[in-house]
């Protein structure tokens, strides 16, 4: 297999602030390759200047070859971007916005007519495609949102956070939408804070936080940095100390790490379920109410609490 | 491909604007509203009071029993004047007063008894001791009013003159020894018979009737408020159009543009030709639904075409200058009506600027209102394209100087913005 994208020493600041430092990665062709971390961790910056919306301060990029900084108009015609934001006018119809931006791409004519059919088809909106985006739905507009980064059948997809907002239900049809793209062959860089999408979708995965590529590697490679952990969740009342009760937890023994998030506690031991009695008793010696209680078995929040020290949606 | 997008860019953003109901209502009713609301507090509609700067209706009370009230009445009703007055000569004040309240009337004159006799006293008299005539004001028909008021006012020019002139003559001629106490009620009569050849003589006010072409031509006050309200919110328009710039960017619509194979250069453009569009498509249907609606004469339709094109292009600047200085929409949503506002005070949008103190009327220079109202106004009395040139071209001027520092500030910036 050959990269499609090769990512090397990227860095963008604003001003004093690093929004991306110093991150080299690559996805193959055919590939789903994510981009996990939490809420201004990076991630969109990325995309933004591997789109060429922004340039880099330092280091480069190619996509198809192409070089972010000194091709970008190639690089544009490559790529399709799915913004995290619902980029479309509202006032427009789903119809009249797939022609506007499949003539920005360029197309034009029958071809236009029948791209804007195929993917009118393929977002299941054929029938309400006459109605002014104002009328749809957050999943509705998060499907043509997806449908204008298609148009142009681009060999790299960026998908930044397509799910963001919207309904189980939809959030299942663009999950599975972005896994059919990919078995037809489109590439894709995924980004989320979702780790059951990044879980669910990727062929690899890149956990970035405060700008940087902290960990990158498949699913298995990843978790094998956690061992053979377990994460052990308390959900606390809302009135409740998670610090404090943290704090009294990380003494315990086969405590590997101890974690305050939102009214949870996240706990990363060898064996949770012998660990539960233990950590129960604890809190009811210092009078904090459990309310419930998860296991969950190695995974990428695992590895990113193992990490960083946080949950993913701090 | 870049001609075709930005072209494809300035269209979309027509359609968009044209979708909008609140912007239309203030693209196109609002003025559309305040012309006619002008025009009926100004008895455009009123039927009694004429459409035109002709037939002006004034009631003259004559109870002077010297020349000067007969002049008055004769200058009133002289056949220079015949067209553009309809004089009524009645007995009672408190009548023609209720006739102007009647709304049958522009204005009443009162001319006082003895108001002659005031004026060619023996006596040294000041100007305060002179008998005054009363001018009697239609406020619902202010230009009717305003055009007799500006005749009786020269009429009340050339009497003090002539007045003056008789004091200073009677007196030389007693110091000189020319003539005796007994003498001066004959020289007074001469005099007074002087006085009223020269008073009467002349035309009391001028208007061009005609186009160059001969057509006659008159004059509607609509078609001064029509292009003054259309002008100021035309600047609604054009700081809509930028203000769509900014939101644009925040909405994400603008940044997918930018990472579409298109140089920002035509985005830019495209978005100033949709704010430029937008612009000639508000003026020509305000210009064309007035001219439908109330018959409203806008002049020479190729010096109209092009002073709709000039003062588009000229506010569209304008809107760039803001949206490349500000940061929100929001700002240019509040600098946007504050900047409406102020244009169209100084302007001319509200008053006629030959009323404005002249460091206003060099001031509003600046403005794409002056210049535009400007122009419709010399085209509505008969004016063709080589009669506007001064217009367009400083419409022309300013439009370019405002684009070309918008496109150094926005290139600097940035189109995109984190």
């Amino acid at each position: 297999m050959t990269s499609i994208l090769e990512v090397k020493n990227l860095v963008k600041k604003y001003g004093d602030f690093t929004a991306v430092d110093d991150i080299s990665f690559d996805i193959q062709e055919g590939e789903i390759f994510s981009l996990l971390g939490p809420n201004g961790a990076g991630k969109s910056t990325t995309i933004s200047v591997l789109s060429t919306l922004f340039p880099a301060t330092s280091g480069d990029a190619t996509i198809c070859g192409y070089s972010v900084r000194e091709d970008p108009m190639k690089v544009k015609q490559s790529i399709g971007v799915v913004p995290q934001e619902i980029a479309l006018y509202d006032d427009l119809t789903a119809l009249e916005n797939l022609r506007f931006w499949g003539q920005m791409y360029g197309i034009s004519g029958k071809e236009l007519d029948v791209r804007i059919n195929e993917i009118l088809e393929e977002i299941g909106l054929k029938d309400k495609a006459k109605q002014r985006i104002k009328t749809y739905s957050g999943g509705m507009k998060r499907r043509v949102n997806i449908g204008v980064g298609l148009m142009h059948k681009p060999k790299l997809l960026f998908m930044d956070e397509p799910t963001v907002g919207i309904d189980p239900q939809s959030r299942r049809a663009i999950l599975d939408s972005v896994k059919a793209l990919n078995q037809a062959g489109m590439s894709i860089l995924y980004t989320t804070h979702y780790m059951e999408e990044a879980q669910e979708l990727s062929d690899r995965v890149g956990i970035i936080d405060h700008g940087k590529l902290i960990a990158i590697g498949t699913q298995e490679e990843l978790t094998r940095q956690v061992g053979e952990s377990d994460t052990l969740i308390l959900h606390l009342g809302e009135s409740e100390d998670p610090t404090h009760l943290a704090a009294a937890l990380a003494s315990l023994e086969g405590v590997l790490q101890a974690s305050p998030t939102d009214h949870e506690v996240a706990i990363v031991t060898p064996s949770a379920e012998q660990l539960l009695a233990a950590a129960v008793s604890r809190a009811n010696e210092l009078g904090i109410k459990i309310q419930s209680v998860d296991i969950r078995e190695p995974n990428l929040e695992a590895v990113f609490l193992h990490l960083t020290g946080r949950a993913l949606r701090d | 491909m870049g001609i075709k997008k930005l072209l494809l860019i300035a269209v979309k953003d027509l359609r968009l604007i044209f979708r909008d109901k609140s912007a239309l209502v203030l693209m196109l009713i609002a003025p559309f509203v305040l012309t006619v609301g002008m025009g009926a507090i100004t008895g455009r509609f009123s039927g009694t009071v004429q459409t035109s700067i002709a037939d002006i209706p004034v009631m003259i009370v004559n109870q002077d029993e010297g020349p000067l009230g007969e002049i008055l009445i004769y200058v009133f009703q002289s056949t220079e004047l015949e067209t553009l007055l309809e004089p009524q000569v009645l007995e009672s004040y408190d009548q023609a007063k209720e006739m102007v309240d009647a709304d049958k009337g522009a204005a009443a004159i009162f001319i006082p008894r003895g108001f002659s006799e005031s004026v060619f006293s023996t006596q040294e008299t000041t100007s305060d001791e002179v008998l005054k005539i009363e001018f009697y004001a239609n406020p619902t028909s202010p230009t009717g009013a305003g055009v007799i008021k500006t005749i009786l006012e020269s009429f009340v020019n050339r009497v003090e003159v002539n007045r003056v002139y008789g004091e200073v003559s009677i007196s030389q001629m007693i110091n000189n020894g020319l003539i005796s106490p007994d003498m001066i009620p004959a020289v007074q009569a001469e005099l007074a018979q002087q006085s009223k050849a020269t008073i009467g003589e002349k035309s009391y006010i001028r208007i061009n009737q005609q186009t160059q072409s001969g057509q006659a031509v008159k004059f509607d006050i609509l078609a001064y408020m029509a292009p003054g309200m259309a002008l100021m919110f035309l600047m609604f328009t054009v700081t809509y159009g930028s203000r769509s710039l900014l939101l644009e960017n925040r909405t994400g619509t603008l940044p997918r543009m930018l990472i579409s194979p298109t140089r920002s250069g035509y985005i830019l453009g495209g978005k100033v030709l949709g704010i430029l569009f937008t612009s000639i498509a508000q003026l020509a249907i305000l210009i064309g639904g007035t001219s439908l609606l109330f018959r409203l004469k806008w002049g020479d339709p190729l010096g109209v075409v092009l002073l709709i094109l000039a003062a588009a292009f000229a506010a569209t600047g304008w809107g760039m200058l803001i949206g490349a200085f500000l940061k929100t929409p929001g700002q240019i949503a509040v600098v946007g009506s504050a900047v409406m506002l102020i244009f169209g005070i100084l302007g001319g949008s509200f008053f006629d600027l030959s009323m404005l103190p002249p460091v206003i009327q060099v001031i509003n220079k600046i403005t794409p209102n002056a210049w535009g109202i400007e122009g419709f106004y010399t085209l509505s009395l008969g004016g063709t394209l080589k009669d506007i040139g001064t217009p367009l071209l400083a419409l022309a001027i300013m439009g370019s100087i405002l684009f070309a520092i918008s496109a150094i500030w926005i290139s600097r910036r940035g189109l995109a913005r984190k």
